[in-house]
């Protein structure tokens, strides 16, 4: 029995062996040695094919390399190349013009959408499965599909625009259109699993508050606004939080259904890195607008992370 | 204040005449939902049935306008002659082989990794931890040039095996895991320890029984995430016999460039998206439940 008590402060690591053992062979080393070996298979793998290539990453920022060549140091060349490359800037926008359209307008439909689904009736089920149903296809395969849905002259869109007489831009091969024709085809594909999050959100929230709120006499629009917006927040967060790291980071469908055009309207900063890095070899230059990229990812996600507590329900940083 | 001034009788009357006078209101909102969901679903499920309408027309009924949703003559040969063209086969048995490969090693490293982050105590754990936890937010744009020169060196490129290999361990899979196993209360395993288990037999018989859901929620993502992998294929894979199927498809639109061919190019694309509706309806629970705890939980 004592023996046992012993054994079981030993596994909390509380209590300081004594006896003059080897630090492997005493139960804490056992332990020990356990935990480095169940680590390894993953830790060998993160190593290898995740910090590895980041690190290196990191150095090839200074450098000028076209792949076969030894790697030339350049300073801080690439980035006040990057101040002068028009085409890096224009990327950039694109990139903020992609994000800052499709989430906010990606989110607020889905939040709505949770919001009529959540209501108890019957066929809600089949809803969900329909507005789901766009996240598990292949990205590729439904950008191919919006494409022919976007073509100007048999396509679809247009032709449903052309019952209500308008006449419809040529979408993808316009480019002031081709950005927003990708915004409406991303959140076709995307709105499914924010809502999901949201439909989860929502359940949570318990009943007893609305009927406390009823009570109190207030209307739908009072409810919504003081007992589920607040106490959605943290699943509003989430949602933002990772929708705007994916979107930066948006390359698929822009890959597929401009190629980044027409006249570079749709090349992201994903792209851009792509094309610098694989189809001219500029290995450095690729590297440091990836470390850019990085740097807007992980300022937009601390600048969240420092609004959060303003408007999150519970939120503790 | 007002909740503490009613009376509990007084409370429940009116709840009751609330949801009375309610009623009518109810039924009036129900319907407008269902109008606003209904003509939502529509916009949803349309470019579905453009893509199989589209896939079983003749070409010359693709390029007619009005387009009509119902061809006149049902052409199931598309899908015989885009198979002729291109090996599907061959992209399905890739997106197959890379990532069932991908998923089997992810529960595996994740799991013992994830046991090892949750369960066991040994210096640098935690600092070990903070690395994985810090990179999660790293760009796969930062690692996917040295990346792919590092598969140069090793031979690598234009292989299967060069796909599978940087997919083999995450910080994402391993994260999920600690998260779980950290809510597995401790007991069993000192009982298990003083019966005198190892390690390994406590995390093969105690803690992998107990984590089924989020193993499968695991593979589910993992599998879908390897299926519709795209960039990474793209910059590695060049030639056909090693084709995943998403760059199958994209190498089939980019092939027909000049006047598409869509009734085939939609053909292929149907074919795609069948194989992941079957998963996603078999697994739908857990990649549904997935969904949930990985988005709330990962707040807290």
């Amino acid at each position: 029995m004592r023996n046992a008590i012993v054994v079981r402060e030993g596994l909390r690591g509380e209590v300081v062996e004594r006896r003059r053992r080897g630090f492997w062979s005493s139960l804490r080393g056992k332990q020990a040695l356990a935990g480095y070996l169940f680590l390894l298979p993953n830790l060998l793998g993160f190593l290898t094919f995740s910090l590895f290539p980041m690190a290196a990453s990191l150095f090839l920022t200074f450098t000028d390399w076209d792949l076969a060549s030894t790697p030339k140091l350049v300073g801080l060349a690439n980035f006040s190349r990057m101040m002068n490359d028009d085409l890096f800037r224009k990327t950039l926008f694109n990139t903020f013009y992609y994000t800052f359209v499709a989430v906010p307008t990606g989110v607020f439909m889905a939040f709505c959408l949770a919001l009529l689904i959540n209501r108890k009736m019957r066929g809600v089920l089949i809803f969900r499965l329909i507005y789901f149903l766009p996240n598990i296809t292949l990205m590729v395969a439904a950008a191919i599909v919006w494409q022919w849905i976007y073509q100007p002259e048999f396509g679809l869109v247009n032709y449903l625009l052309s019952l209500i007489g308008i006449e419809g831009p040529r979408w993808c091969y316009d480019s002031r259109w081709a950005m927003p024709a990708i915004i409406i085809m991303s959140n076709w594909h995307g709105i499914g699993y924010a809502m999901l999050i949201f439909l989860a959100g929502l359940q949570g929230i318990p009943a007893e508050l609305y009927e406390a709120a009823i009570v109190d006499g207030a209307s739908g629009w009072q409810q919504l606004r003081h007992i589920t917006v607040p106490l959605l927040s943290p699943a509003t967060f989430f949602v933002i939080v990772t929708s705007l790291i994916g979107a930066s980071q948006g390359f698929d469908q822009f890959y597929i259904m401009t190629h980044g055009g027409p006249a570079f309207s749709t090349t992201t900063l994903v792209l851009y890195i792509f094309n610098n890095g694989f189809q001219y070899f500029k290995m450095g230059y690729a590297s440091s607008m990836a470390a850019v990229l990085f740097v807007v990812i992980l300022v937009m996600t601390l600048v969240q992370m420092r609004v959060a507590k303003s408007w999150v329900y519970g939120f503790e940083a | 204040m007002g909740v503490v001034s009613v009376k509990p009788e007084e409370r429940g009357r009116a709840l009751i005449s609330f949801q009375m006078g309610k009623r009518r209101g109810k039924q009036i909102g129900d319907i407008l939902t269902w109008i606003v969901l209904v003509s939502g679903s529509v916009i949803f499920v349309l470019p579905f049935l453009w893509m199989v309408s589209s896939s079983l027309k003749p070409l010359r009924e693709i390029y007619v306008f009005p387009p009509r949703f119902i061809p006149e003559k049902i052409q199931l040969g598309n899908y015989i002659e885009t198979w002729r063209r291109l090996p599907f086969h061959i992209f399905f048995r890739n997106s197959f082989l890379v990532s069932t490969c991908v998923t089997g090693g992810i529960l595996f490293t994740s799991s013992l990794a994830g046991y090892s982050f949750a369960r066991l105590r040994y210096p640098g754990r935690d600092q070990i931890f903070l690395i994985y936890g810090s990179t999660m937010m790293v760009p796969f744009a930062v690692q996917m040039i040295p990346l792919f020169a590092l598969m140069n060196a090793l031979h690598l490129v234009d292989t299967l095996t060069g796909l599978i290999l940087p997919g083999l361990c995450g910080a994402w899979g391993t994260f999920l895991m600690r998260q779980f196993m950290l809510t597995i209360p401790g007991e069993l395993e000192d009982a298990a320890l003083i019966d005198g288990c190892n390690y390994f037999s406590i995390y093969w018989r105690i803690i992998l029984p107990l984590c089924r859901p989020v193993l499968a929620t695991l593979a589910i993502f993992t599998f879908m995430g390897s299926w519709n992998s795209f960039l990474w294929p793209l910059i590695l894979i060049s030639s056909m016999k090693n084709r995943t199927l998403p760059l199958g498809l994209a190498a089939f639109q980019a092939f027909v460039a000049l006047k598409t061919p869509w009734h085939l190019v939609m053909a292929a694309s149907v074919m795609s998206v069948i194989p992941v509706v079957v998963i996603f309806i078999l697994g739908q629970k857990y990649y549904v439940q997935g969904i949930v705890t990985t988005g709330l939980k990962g707040t807290a």
